[in-house]
């Protein structure tokens, strides 16, 4: 615990005082008995990517989904502690859980196309919440492929199963997807480990792009890609944050001994 | 090592003539009933049959008009109540009640009902329809083919719908959507083939279900499409007709039942072709 209160007291060693959009406060998880989150706290910085590494069943997924109550699908999962999104407390079960969603939200490991057409897969998102006329609907739709840099590749498609893209598009297609409705937070929860290296460069590009408007949690367990595409890297051991900081720090000079063993391939 | 080869190649062909045996001596029995059918159904099949009611004992000609209308109401109706109530419990169970205890009761005990005797069903409907109201109707025939579709469209639409991801399902509640939205517009749509198979394998059971129309729905030498009142169908005049000592019902019998295999036939098909198209998608 004293190493993980050491690193959060100084998070920039510059100083500067960055705006947190999520505050995580003595986060615990519990799958039944079992106790997976011991008590996290941390930030995620505004318009900046965080990535979470760690070895296999260290909660770095547990906790992205507690970021947007995924877990409230699942019977025996609770989550204790407050996690605030400007200042809202996510756990609090009286908060609209749709609405929460809709600003954050999430683009998993397999991509994961509805079964509809490629327009259908985004404009179904939007019209959850606003109703557009069709031209309307058109620009959205368009803007989102074009932020997902997939617009190049689907617009002659527009009006074919998504399911016919190859998978680094249908992830494209799914990052586009949550775009589309406007988020505030993105969380990437190992978001290439399915796609080929063309595939990941043109995500991780992606993630990049994208987070000059959105704040970025990413969890990976490709330590390359942490240090290529965050801002600021956590990482977790059996339910624990080790150490937290920006992320050349981290992955030049870790603080932590296990970081270090980590992060050079000594265990993990 | 050659003659150990030499044996395993020798058991695979014993093995082999074995399976080819029995696939044959099975087949061939299904082979010699429809082939049967055939010839018998065929050769009364006529106009007369889909315009002429039911003959009257020792009268000639006569077709089948009023089984066949009557067949297609009851079974119509059975599934247009069945249907609706099957799909939602299996939905309840595949969605909202995955992990719930109720789930494995009502799964257990529509498993029973799944495997339950038809007759047991016909019986059933008529302790509880036809004795209070004091005499049979299609309405009763119609409720008891709904208690033989009900099981059948539970089990596969619960079955179809564990087979939907739950990537998927995860992926939608991430877009906030409310399960509820999610549940009909992404887990039904990427289940739908499954579904419709089983709806129209659960027509294809209840449009052959004798015993449970014996009992509620009985049957009538008339045309009738008075839900009250008893209505004639395609199972219980065959039943009737096949046992006669007339020449013209037995022929009858044996192109009714010609009607329903084809019927059924096509069902199957289509569903298959669409578990297919489904798969492929």
């Amino acid at each position: 615990m004293n190493s993980v209160a050491n690193t959060l007291a100084d998070p920039t060693p510059g100083g500067d005082a960055l705006p947190a959009k999520l505050r995580i406060k003595n986060l615990k998880f519990f799958y039944g008995a079992t106790l997976a989150l011991k008590g996290i706290d941390l930030n995620l910085y505004d318009k900046h990517v965080t990535a979470f590494i760690g070895p296999s069943g260290c909660g770095k997924s547990t906790l992205l989904r507690v970021l947007n109550r995924m877990y409230d699908l699942y019977p025996n999962q609770r989550a204790e502690g407050q996690v605030l999104l400007d200042g809202d407390n996510l756990l609090d079960p009286r908060l609209d859980i749709n609405l929460l969603r809709a600003r954050v939200g999430m683009v998993f490991q397999k991509p994961t196309p509805f079964p509809m057409t490629i327009y259908e897969n985004i404009a179904f998102g939007i019209r959850l919440y606003e109703k557009l006329p069709k031209s309307e609907m058109d620009g959205r739709v368009e803007t989102a492929l074009k932020g997902a840099a997939l617009w190049n590749e689907v617009k002659d498609k527009l009006h074919t199963s998504g399911l016919g893209l190859s998978g680094g598009q249908q992830q494209r297609l799914c990052i586009a997807r949550t775009v589309a409705i406007k988020p505030e937070v993105i969380l990437f929860d190992e978001p290439c480990s399915a796609l080929d290296p063309i595939s990941t460069a043109k995500v991780e590009e992606l993630i990049d792009e994208l987070s000059a408007t959105y704040t970025i949690a990413i969890v990976t367990h490709n330590m390359q890609q942490a240090a290529r595409v965050s801002d600021y890297t956590a990482f977790m051991y059996l339910g624990e944050l080790i150490e937290f900081g920006p992320t050349n720090a981290i992955f030049t000079s870790p603080k932590n001994q296990r970081t270090q063993e980590y992060i050079t391939g000594r265990f993990g | 090592m050659d003659a150990k080869y030499a044996r395993r190649r020798h058991t695979n062909t014993v093995a082999m003539t074995l399976c080819w045996g029995a696939a044959l001596f099975g087949i061939s029995w299904l082979a010699f009933i429809l082939v049967a059918l055939l010839w018998n159904g065929v050769a009364g099949l006529n106009i007369a049959v889909f315009t002429e009611v039911t003959p009257g004992p020792g009268s000639t000609g006569g077709g089948l008009l009023n089984a066949i209308v009557g067949s297609l109401i009851m079974t119509t109706i059975g599934v247009a109540i069945g249907t609706p109530i099957g799909m939602l419990a299996g939905t309840y169970m595949a969605e909202y009640g995955r992990y719930a205890k109720l789930t494995k009761v009502v799964r257990f005990i529509n498993d029973i009902l799944l495997s339950a005797p038809s007759i047991i069903i016909g019986l059933f409907i008529y302790e509880a329809v036809v004795v209070p109201l004091g005499h049979f109707s299609a309405l009763a025939g119609s409720l008891a083919l709904a208690v033989i579709v009900i099981p059948v469209v539970v089990r596969t639409t619960e079955d179809m719908l564990l087979l939907v991801p739950n990537t998927l399902r995860e992926a939608s509640i991430a877009l906030g959507m409310p399960r509820a939205y999610m549940i009909m517009r992404v887990a039904y749509s990427a289940a739908r083939a499954g579904i419709v198979t089983g709806v129209l394998l659960a027509i294809a059971r209840a449009s052959g279900e004798t015993a449970p129309l014996l009992f509620t729905a009985l049957s009538s030498p008339f045309l009738s499409l008075d839900l009250g009142k008893e209505m004639a169908n395609l199972p219980v005049i065959i039943n009737n007709f096949a046992g006669s000592p007339y020449e013209n019902w037995r022929q009858l019998a044996w192109t009714g039942a010609l009607l329903i295999t084809l019927a059924v036939l096509t069902l199957s098909v289509g569903a298959r072709v669409l578990t297919r198209q489904g798969a492929q998608k």
